[in-house]
């Protein structure tokens, strides 16, 4: 097949990824893979909350005990991310590209709001960690979490997490955050499987209800624990704040 | 004028391969030095278009849709004929030929015929390398069905959109010499004239859809492969911008045309439903073996079909014909239709219109095996009526829909100018008086792919390459008058529009040269075309300008070289006092209303040949020689 | 019945455009949609206003000419129908009708509702074939098909190239039309050969057109005429990847 074509195609993989619709397309679904893994296993981490602060700070531990593993995964973690958001943006802005002109009536016929709505939910939901980073984890917003311990010396994560879901604020802000990440991905999850060309007439009504699926297990899992908190399910040790 | 077929001698299985050998070729690193120009892109001139340029000749390919994907090859449904005898069922090409040349009632050139069936086998196996999807069995071997005229399956179908997925096949080979810079092409382009240098055909003025401009190009030859003119009856089954212009203008130029009388009307269209009707859809023939075809018995009744007892029904074609019954052939089951009709029995709002009656079948076989057979078609039906076809009746009604007429051409598919080459529904030579059903795909296929390629070089052999542009006084004559007759029609700025004189030819076709023609009708004929066609001239409206896009001016150049095509047909369809094939004289017919032919007097190709504006053509024959078919009656009983 | 047309109008790439109101009057509810425009031309004709200029040819549903976005829809809203097959029974009196050109970068408006659409012509002319040349082919029976792939590249075939799917989506993406190629080709051993080649120089002339990107909305599905499924897209997409991942 040898056309005049004077197009330059990618020569590597990572510029066929990197470089065209389809290949950006599965990188999107790929980074979103590894972003959905980690939500899972965040929620799981989460949970613990609710099993008890020696628990909770023993796991917490051995999250820091990874040592230089976990900035290994850190570093993983934000770069899926960063080239998923990446990749997100410029998309949106070749697609708002592709139509200059917009119909004076438009329709739609089945695409969700979800679908619809992937930039946005997905840009609040960066701004959220973004937060949520500074206020659990660099604890720029709340500096005073960096002094608690618990009776086992250990640094206290548990009352931390008590402590910033006591805030309606912080947990009514939490759970909108949540709730758009999930509905991100109810359309996501069914998406990726697209993307990475796993779909059939067949499966294309399951994977949106597998995807719906997951996005309410995750939903739940997430809202439990600043749920668990307001109402008093879970406290810290001593019993009052 | 002399008309030389150039057959070669010897055994008609032999006569192709012996041709083969006598003509010149061009040495491979010559070919680039010649160019051609293809006129069309559908079926014969896609693969034409394509071929040529996989040889090495430089190409020029024009159409005048926006892409040449939508020729109107495209629309075919039913399938596609070669004599493979992959059902060993005794077919074989000798069979294939045979039954073509009975099928056009006894008037084509029998060597082009059975090089047609020849090449047919080719035809299939270059599609199938393509990738065009035919049907196939479960074991993985192609699949074939049967199809009218013959008693062999030799018909390759994909679905019921074979000439789609034929016409795909044929652009993705000119596609990818399109990619590959051997083919340039020019969509939304329209020839409007062909250019003569010393005689030959070197060139031709076209007009660009989208910007009007009119522009010259020259090659060392011309092919035209620019479809049939059945639109000349304005409602037909061609999509609505087919048209004879390209034809009509060679032939003014000094080309043949042949038999223009000989139009095939397909029995099972939708009826027209109103005056705004601007196209006939076709359905499957095939419904017929299981509709019965009825109308009431009384004239002028109202009653809705289920209210109409049995009593008072007339299955017509059953009653006159008890053998064939509903099956009876295309051209019978469409005058019988008309005849109904015309005794004022017809159905509809309208009263152009007869029913095809499922209610039997479905009580004897039951809805879902009828909804298996016919649903695809059952479904468009409704689609464009609103009526369901499982509770009332259809209505169907006979519309124009395949022209084996055409410019005239010799065994090279060569017209009688030197360089012009006339191949697909645009020649006349293989289907002589009427079309059998799956032989237009093959036809055109066989012209492009396999015939032309061939004979082309033999032209360009003989010749050589003469390089010529397309800046000479000849383009610069043809463009000027090219622009003259568009300014002309432009600055008229009459009272009624192109389509409405468009209707009124149709009306006139349709009445006096249509499914039934007599000496009287052809007359008042003749004499009604040439006073429209003056008012035509005096009273058009066309808006706009010319350097634009402009859909009232593309289909006013059209509709004036119809004006002028519809008086020929009427000439020869007078002239042929026989009647043959879809051609039916009522004068000449036996006592059962069959066609009667005359192969004593009429056993030739009437070619007319151009005079000048407004003058009677000059009739030229070409007489037809049956040397290894027998000349027999064809019967229905 | 009567009808208000909200009618998008056009002189040529350069004009800017706009909605135009337009009654028809006496529409029959047999009519086709293109013959109430036809009605309304002619009425137009009358006045010595220049004509709605729009696409058609077959007006049987298989040449993929037609186009138009009527009320928000590519060929409108009924299902599995083109342009030219819609039916003016599906409107009611009275109603006002919105009719715009399919609207995409890289389907640019040359006048009215007409819009260039050879950007689907270059991307098969990239990679839309089989590079056989006419003559020296096996016999048709030679490789044996399985009926299910030969049908798989049929409902894939089906594609007229009408553009709906990009004037549906949401991003103007091609996805739908290349990926129907794409797909039947990948279904037979024909098209095997050169898989890796013509998914890459596919995409690559899709990307160069300016066309949007697939963000699986599928309302290219919703509105395909032929009822082609994403299906296609999907398997592009696997396509692509073992061509992305192939050494060619």
């Amino acid at each position: 097949m040898s056309t005049l074509s004077t197009l330059k195609q990618p020569a590597s993989l990572p510029a066929h990824l990197t470089q065209t619709s389809v290949g950006k397309k599965i990188l999107t679904a790929v980074t979103g893979f590894i972003a959905f893994g980690f939500v899972f296993g965040h929620m799981v981490g989460n949970l613990q909350v609710l099993i008890g602060q020696d628990q909770y700070n023993t796991y917490a531990e051995t999250l820091q005990g990874l040592g230089a593993l976990l900035w290994v995964i850190r570093g993983f973690l934000l770069l899926a991310f960063g080239i998923h958001i990446w990749l997100g943006i410029q998309l949106k802005l070749e697609n708002w590209a592709a139509r200059p002109v917009a119909y004076k009536n438009e329709t739609t016929q089945q695409a969700s709001l979800a679908s619809r709505t992937m930039i946005w939910t997905g840009l609040i939901v960066v701004s959220f960690v973004i937060y949520h980073l500074l206020h659990f984890t660099v604890r720029t917003t709340n500096p005073e979490y960096a002094d608690l311990t618990d009776s086992l010396g250990r640094v206290d994560v548990h009352s931390m997490v008590v402590l910033g879901f006591s805030s309606y604020l912080i947990s009514a802000f939490y759970l909108l955050s949540v709730g758009l990440l999930c509905y991100h991905l109810s359309h996501g999850v069914a998406s990726m499987f697209q993307s990475l060309g796993l779909n059939s007439p067949k499966w294309q009504k399951r994977l949106d209800v597998l995807a719906w699926l997951a996005a309410i297990v995750l939903f739940a899992g997430y809202a439990a624990v600043p749920v668990a908190v307001m109402l008093k399910l879970v406290s810290l040790p001593g019993g009052g704040i | 004028m002399k008309l030389d077929a150039k057959t070669p001698s010897g055994p008609i299985a032999d006569k192709w391969e012996k041709h083969k050998f006598d003509m010149k070729l061009v040495n491979p690193a010559n070919k680039r030095k010649y160019k051609a120009i293809v006129v069309g892109s559908g079926l014969a001139g896609g693969s034409a278009a394509a071929s040529l340029a996989e040889l090495g000749y430089n190409v020029d390919c024009f159409c005048f849709q926006d892409s040449p994907r939508r020729a109107h090859s495209i629309a075919a449904q039913g399938g596609i004929n070669a004599a493979k005898n992959y059902q060993n069922d005794g077919d074989s090409v000798y069979r294939l030929f045979y039954d073509t040349v009975k099928g056009g009632d006894f008037r084509s050139r029998e060597a082009n015929v059975h090089r047609l069936a020849e090449v047919s086998v080719n035809i299939i196996d270059q599609c199938v390398a393509q990738g065009v999807p035919f049907a196939r069995e479960y074991g993985g071997l192609l699949s074939n069905r049967s199809f009218g005229g013959a008693q062999v399956s030799r018909t390759f179908y994909a679905r019921g959109q074979t000439g789609q997925q034929l016409l795909l096949g044929a652009y993705s080979a000119l596609s990818r010499q399109v990619g590959l810079g051997n083919v340039k092409m020019y969509p939304r382009t329209e020839m409007l004239d062909v250019v003569l240098v010393d005689g030959h055909a070197k060139g031709i003025v076209v007009r660009n859809l989208a910007t009007g401009k009119v522009s010259s190009h020259a090659a060392d030859a011309v092919v035209l492969a620019t479809g049939g003119y059945g639109n000349v009856f304005y409602l037909s089954t061609n999509a609505m911008a087919c048209n004879v212009t390209a034809a009509f203008r060679a032939y003014k130029k000094g080309a043949a045309f042949a038999n223009p009388c000989y139009t095939q009307i397909h029995p099972t269209c939708i009826p027209v439903s109103g005056d705004y009707q601007s196209k006939l859809t076709l359905m499957s023939e095939s419904l017929r073996n299981d509709g019965r075809i009825w109308v009431p018995k009384a004239e002028g009744e109202k009653r809705a079909a289920g209210d109409i007892p049995e009593a008072e029904r007339d299955y017509y074609l059953e009653r006159k014909y008890p053998s064939f019954g509903n099956l009876a052939p295309r051209d019978i089951s469409s005058r019988s239709a008309k005849e109904v009709c015309d005794e004022g029995r017809g159905v509809g709002d309208t009263g152009f219109g007869v029913y095809l009656d499922f209610a039997d079948a479905i009580g004897r076989l039951g809805e879902p095996v009828i909804r298996e057979r016919y649903g695809n078609l059952f479904d468009m039906y409704e689609r464009i009526t609103g009526e369901n076809p499982y509770k009332t009746p259809m209505r169907i009604y006979p519309a124009s829909h395949y022209t084996m007429g055409g410019l005239w051409v010799d065994y090279n598919l060569e017209s009688n100018i030197p360089g012009l080459f006339v191949i697909g529904e645009a020649n006349f030579s293989d289907h002589g008086a009427n079309r059998l059903g799956a032989s237009a795909l093959m036809q055109g296929l066989a012209d492009g792919y396999f015939v032309l390629p061939y004979t082309i070089g033999d032209y360009f052999a003989r010749v050589g390459a003469k390089n010529i542009q397309p800046d000479g006084a000849e383009f610069k004559e043809v463009e000027k008058a090219v622009e003259e007759r568009t300014r002309k029609m432009l600055s008229i700025n009459g009272s009624r529009s192109v389509d409405s004189f468009h209707k009124e030819l149709g009306k006139i076709m349709w009445e006096n040269c249509g499914m039934g023609r007599n000496k009287q009708g052809l007359e008042k004929a003749l004499q009604e075309i040439p006073a429209l066609r003056e008012r035509f001239w005096k009273d058009v409206k066309v808006l706009g300008d010319n350097s634009e896009m402009n859909l009232s001016l593309e289909n006013a150049g059209r509709v004036a070289d119809f004006l002028e095509f519809g008086e020929m047909m009427c000439l020869d369809a007078l002239d042929r006092e026989e009647s043959c094939g879809a051609h039916f004289r009522e004068e000449y017919q036996t006592e059962e209303g069959e066609a009667l032919r005359n192969d004593k007097k009429y056993s030739y190709v009437a070619a007319w040949e151009y005079q000048g504006n407004d003058k009677r053509p000059a009739l030229h024959k070409e007489n037809l020689e049956f040397e290894f078919v027998k000349l027999a009656t064809r019967s229905y009983k | 019945m009567n009808l208000i047309l909200k009618v998008w109008r056009q002189k040529d790439a350069r004009d800017k455009g706009r909605l135009e109101t337009y009654e028809a009057r006496n529409i029959s509810e047999h009519m086709s949609f293109l013959e109430m425009l036809d009605v309304v031309n002619e009425q137009l004709v009358g006045e010595g206003v220049d004509p709605i200029h729009f696409d058609h040819d077959c007006r049987e549903g298989i040449c993929g000419t037609c186009s138009l976005v009527i009320n928000g829809s590519p060929h409108g809203h009924q299902k599995a129908t083109t342009t030219c097959q819609l039916h003016m029974r599906h409107f009611k009196d009275g109603e006002t009708i919105y009719i715009e050109p399919f609207r995409a970068k890289a389907f640019p408006v040359i006048k009215d509702l007409v819009v260039d659409r050879s950007a689907f012509d270059r991307i098969m002319q990239a990679g839309g074939f089989v590079s056989v040349n006419t003559g020296g082919v096996p016999d048709a029976n030679a490789i044996p098909i399985p009926k299910e792939d030969a049908d798989k590249a049929m409902d894939a075939a089906a594609c007229i190239g009408c553009g709906a799917c990009v004037a549906a989506c949401k991003n103007a993406s091609a996805m739908l039309f290349v990926g129907a190629k794409v797909s039947q080709f990948a279904h037979l051993p024909q098209g095997k050969v050169e898989r890796e080649k013509r998914a890459r120089a596919m995409v690559s002339q899709m990307d160069s057109e300016g066309f949007g990107n697939c963000t699986n909305y599928y309302e290219c599905e919703a509105v395909c005429p032929k009822e082609i499924k994403v299906e296609v897209i999907a398997k592009m997409n696997r396509e692509y990847f073992r061509a992305a991942t192939t050494k060619i």
